[in-house]
């Protein structure tokens, strides 16, 4: 019997009743997922249950250190997505720019950020994607950018749809773009979802709840920002990326 | 271009660190928003790489680590496998390593893009840059090959660095791939010595043959759950 939207629904009630009541009794802030997450039905095989072994680097420990992007690794339109093929793509145009930066407000310079994204419609270019929504020929939804010298970073792109999935019955992700992040150590490693202010869809998804913190599930959804908007061509949001972990150059500050 | 941020200071919000519905982005920064108690900027939570990443994040020779030919070069591989043992066709892997001469420095050119047709060029053939990406295939098996890790000082033993991406997995795993000949290395490593042996050997791929060849097998969850990590 297929589960129903209240049947998450009732989950999901619970398990922030229950971290309510932790955080009253003085349990830390969760900012990430917790990676045993039922209402997501694809996370009960796929989470360890041994707890994770905790690591103390010194400065040579190699996850302090990161791989390297450079110019080479992309090409100059790789952040426009609307002109990747010779037609422009359906949907409402946006930019989206913000800053990558270290939890100690650095900004992460010359890393690479990708972005991948359903159609104006809902839909992948992807082979396994069977929602019957029309693909746009001059759409693939796929960018890359460097960060610049102060972190910053900037798409132009289309609004993706909403899309179902088969979570449960007449399950719907809220619109998001896909991004993928590389920090100043591969312990700052970060792949995440960006969404867009305002969605109706929010407090159905189990993905976006699995970040049950208030706050901490806030700072997914980007700010609609005016001054970013291009007069007769897009509209702007914001949206910064602070990533978590230590690397080597603060293991060093310390000693 | 105006910045919220002064990066001297590192305390201060970014802009668009959640302001407050409605209010114009000037108006709605709440100093203690998005601020850990430590005076730290709160992260931006992770999430699952879920399941369409395919034609966005793997790439043409993700795998070929190793500079073409090279004679010292090795074939890591393996399967991915969920808590009931099936294989998991949707995981995504990367591997950062030392260089065989335990140099962290890496170089760029692991995706190489071609200016012209906007595809795929495929790695320089002669650099070494230490980082890998395999998407793993319908039986859940993924296959690197790439240089032997050399080593950190002692009593570090060398190793690969694994981080498992897979739609389900809500936040990223990190794991590590230590050698079987480095017996001795192995044995006075800090983190191989503090595990139990059962655990440790998840850590520690297999020789097979040819020569060269070493399995890795990743168990997301279950029986032989391989040991993952987390930094502080
Ligand atoms: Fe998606």
């Amino acid at each position: 019997m297929a589960l129903t939207q209240s049947d998450i629904d009732r989950e999901l009630a619970h398990i922030r009743e229950s971290y309510g009541k932790a955080r009253a009794e003085g349990a830390p802030a969760a900012d990430h997922p917790p990676r045993d997450f039922p209402p997501y039905r694809s996370s009960v095989l796929r989470h360890p249950k041994q707890p994770l072994v905790a690591v103390h680097g010194d400065p040579e420990t190699v996850e302090l250190h990161t791989p390297v992007f450079g110019h080479t690794d992309i090409t100059a339109i790789d952040n426009d997505l609307t002109v990747q093929h010779q037609g422009e793509p359906l949907g409402e145009r946006i930019t989206v720019s913000g800053r990558l930066l270290d939890s100690r407000g650095r900004p992460v310079r010359g890393q690479l950020i990708e972005l991948w994204q359903a159609n104006a419609s809902g839909r992948y270019a992807h082979l396994r994607d069977q929602h019957p929504a029309p693909l746009d020929p001059n759409f693939t939804g796929v960018g890359r950018t460097l960060t610049g010298d102060d972190g910053s970073y900037h798409f132009t792109t289309i609004k993706p749809g909403a899309y179902p999935w088969r979570n449960h019955e007449n399950a719907w992700r809220p619109a998001h773009l896909h991004f993928s992040v590389f920090g100043a150590a591969f312990t700052q490693r970060l792949v995440t979802q960006m969404y867009f202010p305002g969605d109706p869809l929010f407090a159905y998804d189990p993905i976006l709840q699995s970040v049950t913190d208030d706050s901490a599930r806030q700072r997914l959804v980007a700010t609609y920002d005016h001054a970013l908007s291009r007069p007769e061509w897009s509209l702007g949001y914001r949206w910064d990326i602070v990533l978590d972990g230590p690397s080597a150059t603060w293991i060093e500050e310390g000693r | 271009m105006s910045e919220r941020l002064a990066p001297t200071q590192g305390l201060a919000p970014t802009r668009g660190l959640a302001p407050a519905e409605g209010l114009a982005p000037s108006e709605g920064l709440a100093p203690a928003e998005g601020l850990a108690p430590a005076g730290k900027l709160a992260p931006t939570p992770s999430h699952t790489v879920g399941p369409f990443y395919g034609y966005a994040l793997p790439f043409p020779g993700g795998g070929e680590m190793a500079p073409a030919g090279h004679p010292g070069a090795i074939t890591l591989h393996g399967h991915v496998r969920d808590g009931e043992g099936a294989p998991v066709p949707d995981a995504l892997l990367e591997l950062w390593q030392a260089g065989p001469d335990g140099s962290l420095a890496g170089a760029g050119g692991s995706i190489r893009r071609d200016p012209v047709t906007g595809g795929f060029l495929g790695r320089n053939g002669v650099d070494f840059t230490g980082f890998g990406r395999i998407a793993t295939d319908a039986d859940g098996h993924w296959t690197a090959r790439t240089l032997p890790p050399g080593g950190p000082a002692a009593p570090a033993a060398p190793y690969i660095s694994v981080c498992v991406h897979a739609r389900g997995l809500l936040h990223h795993l990190f794991t590590r791939v230590y050698f079987p000949e480095n017996a001795e290395a192995n044995a006075a490593d800090p983190l191989l010595a503090s595990l139990e042996p059962a655990r440790r050997e998840t850590l520690v791929a297999t020789a097979a043959s040819p020569a060269g060849t070493y399995r890795f097998d990743i168990r997301l969850q279950g029986e032989g759950e391989t040991v993952f990590l987390e930094f502080r």
